[in-house]
């Protein structure tokens, strides 16, 4: 066991992943040198070398459709979006062409592509920084949409996400990145939690709180809150966004009866909604409450002397579970 | 300061050419080119039967056949120049109108038919013919075609990458940012631009003020225009900038001066942004007619040759077509095939259930 911090986690998933194929690539802005802005890629240009380790010129686009071509001839590029609102340059690449090209080939062609996405506010950043895209890619067929939300995850996340050879568009909760855990590294990767299935981080009977990214932590703060009261609060990490474990989200909300959405983006149109449709369908007569939803207002993400107030806190969620409880 | 005038009748003079309009060779002190007279019969016939499969498929999709087709009429020298010049082992990216390079790198014509009919998104696989699936996003394929480079570069292969586009997409952020990578990792790759003066109805002047070739320069590697109706001349030019480009010599920009006789495709009228004179102009560059005439006036070919290159390029047209129209309809769950390389969730999910609603149907 190791202490970890989230950061520090990926980037030993990564290492790990460039010592096992010589194949994986990291490429991206300042991802060489500097070690990335948060420092995730820290040290693996040095070891690794500037063929592996690439620092790229500054433009999104380039980055995804370069990496595609190296995908087509053979390589595992793992590319890092420097902040979640400068992806939208690249989104054309990851929609138009990384998402689609295996389909169009029939199959014959795979793009086994990683685009790691430091996503979500609460660091005081500036505009542009602070944002949850998720939706707009867990909207393209073709793409996988994972989420991690501690060290842990981080570290075996990452890994699978390069193994797989599906495009895997990697969503990093930037606010947690300096958080820490023990972290098996010795561990046989066959023991893994598959990454596109939702693990239940809290057990509770009486409502199922459902989050990833960034607001797995509040919840589980809020389920340990609730608990005072004396409500059992079971928290799902979803982690998979793309597809989405509706097996293990509708089983939960079978036992508890109850069902409250979190997350950071806007609630209108947000992943929220479909976590939401789904349950209703498949657990409607088990039902004690309509799925609620917490998340942002249809805003673009506001100054950061607000995001308080933007971000679903404890105590928003708390009056969403106060308001399941009353119906 | 004015924009010159690009697609007038007369050739700029920096211009690359080997056999002039009228059939007659010409030297160039760096691109001149030594064929055999089976090489020369060999492009011509590449030249009237890729003519002929585009004539054909212009034809099929008139009568409903293909719900859109986007010909290359007019750009068989500039798509057979290139092709030839490329070795099994380099890796050429197309638009979507890159049928005589696909002819060069053995694609079944009637895989590129199958696209504008409908039945998939491309059906050949791009590495048993290092011939990439075609882009419909303008210019997309560029930064693919410099990841592939790059690819190439690590692998320390003897290969090169060649990349197709148009005069418009060089409007595109992904063309120049293709530039900037190919430039500072000095990648293998050479940018070849049909530059056929129009993007659908808009001229070359609405997308830029200088020759094209000429913006190689300011992203730090050479570029050449040569005679995109010279099948000889893109032939050299496409030889040697590939041959740099494997020995280390890193990025080049051709741009193939040429002019696409039809529509941009079939769905377009071109007489309603272009002036008549300037096609009758342009027919007399025609591609086909110069090596004909250059073969009679050297006596590489008489006429049973010709004869004979056009009894095979109808049976081809009469093949293609037959072909065309026994291709048969993907099954319908086919729409969840190949969307993701490992299961998913999501797709077993939705296969299953539009697989039970179908079988409502039957019986």
């Amino acid at each position: 066991m190791t202490t970890l911090t989230l950061a520090k986690a990926l980037n030993e998933g990564m290492r790990k992943a460039m010592e096992d194929d010589p194949k994986v690539l990291i490429m991206g802005e300042d991802v060489g040198k500097l070690g990335g802005v948060f420092r995730v890629t820290d040290g693996l240009q040095k070891d690794f070398g500037e063929q592996r380790v690439i620092d790229t010129p500054l433009a999104e686009s380039g980055i995804i459709g370069t990496a595609i071509g190296l995908a087509l001839r053979g390589y595992r590029p793992v590319c890092e979006i420097q902040f979640d609102g400068f992806v939208f340059p690249a989104a054309d690449q990851i929609i138009t062409q990384l998402a689609k090209m295996p389909l169009r080939s029939l199959g014959k062609l795979k793009l086994p592509v990683v685009v790691r996405i430091p996503c979500g506010g609460g660091i005081g950043a500036v505009e542009h920084h602070s944002e949850s895209p998720e939706a707009y890619f867990t909207h393209t067929g073709g793409l996988r949409v994972v989420a991690c939300s501690n060290p842990v995850d981080a570290y075996t996340m990452i890994q699978q996400a390069i193994r797989c050879d599906d495009p895997v568009v990697f969503f990093e909760p930037k606010r947690r990145y300096w958080e820490k855990a023990e972290v098996d590294t010795s561990a046989d990767s066959a023991g893994w939690t598959p990454f596109d299935r939702a693990q239940i981080v809290r057990p509770g009977t009486d409502l199922t709180l459902i989050a990833y990214g960034p607001m797995v932590k509040i919840c589980l703060e809020a389920a340990a809150a609730a608990e005072e009261d004396g409500r059992s609060l079971e928290v799902v990490d979803l982690r998979s966004l793309n597809p989405l474990d509706v097996a293990r989200v509708t089983e939960s909300v079978r036992r508890t009866g109850r069902c409250v959405v979190v997350h950071e983006a806007p609630v209108y149109n947000g992943f929220g909604a479909e976590v939401a449709a789904r349950v209703t369908e498949k657990c409607f007569y088990n039902l004690e409450a309509p799925v609620l939803r917490v998340g942002g207002p249809s805003t673009p993400y506001p100054p950061s002397r607000l995001e308080d107030y933007y971000l679903p806190d404890l105590d928003r969620v708390l009056d969403a579970v106060d308001r399941a409880f009353r119906f | 300061m004015t924009a010159e005038a690009p697609h007038g009748a007369e050739a700029p003079s920096e211009l690359v050419q080997l056999l002039t309009p009228e059939g007659e060779r010409v030297e160039h002190p760096d691109y001149d080119i030594d064929l055999t007279p089976e090489e020369i019969r060999g492009l011509y016939r590449d030249l009237v039967l890729v003519r002929r499969v585009d004539l054909e498929a212009v034809a099929l999709q008139r009568q409903g056949e293909l719900g859109i087709w986007a010909s290359l009429l007019g750009q068989e020298a500039a798509q057979i120049g290139s092709g030839r010049a490329l070795t099994e082992a380099d890796m050429a990216f197309p638009t979507y109108r890159e049928h005589g390079v696909a002819w060069c790198r053995g694609v079944d014509p009637v895989n590129l038919l199958g696209m504008f009919r409908g039945v998939n998104h491309g059906g050949w696989d791009p590495a048993e013919h290092n011939f990439h699936l075609y882009t419909i996003v303008i210019g997309s394929q560029t930064l693919h075609a410099v990841g592939y480079a790059m690819g190439v570069q690590r692998d320390s292969a003897e290969a090169a990458t060649i990349v197709y586009f148009g005069d418009g997409a060089t409007s595109q952020g992904d063309v120049n940012e293709s530039f900037i990578w190919a430039s500072v990792f000095n990648a293998p790759v050479v940018f070849f631009c049909q530059n056929n003066q129009w993007a659908i109805s808009e001229p070359l002047e609405k997308q830029s003020r200088i020759p094209l070739y000429r913006r190689a320069s300011g992203f730090g590697f050479p570029g050449v225009r040569v005679d995109g109706n010279d099948v000889f001349a893109c032939l050299a030019v496409t030889r040697k900038a590939l041959a740099d480009a494997r020995s280390g010599q890193g990025p080049m920009l051709i741009e193939a001066f040429t002019y696409r006789m039809g529509a941009h495709t079939t769905a377009d009228d071109p007489t309603r942004y272009r002036v008549a004179g300037e096609l009758e102009a342009w027919k007399l560059k025609d591609p086909i007619e110069r090596v004909r005439a250059y073969m009679f006036k050297n006596q590489i070919a008489d006429q049973d040759f010709f004869d004979a290159i056009d009894a095979e390029a109808d049976e081809l047209g009469g093949d293609v077509r037959k072909r065309c129209l026994a291709l048969p309809d993907p099954e319908p769950l086919a729409i969840f095939d190949h969307v993701y390389a490992e299961p998913h969730g999501l797709m077993d999910s939705e296969r299953a259930e539009f697989a039970t609603y179908l079988e409502g149907f039957e019986g």
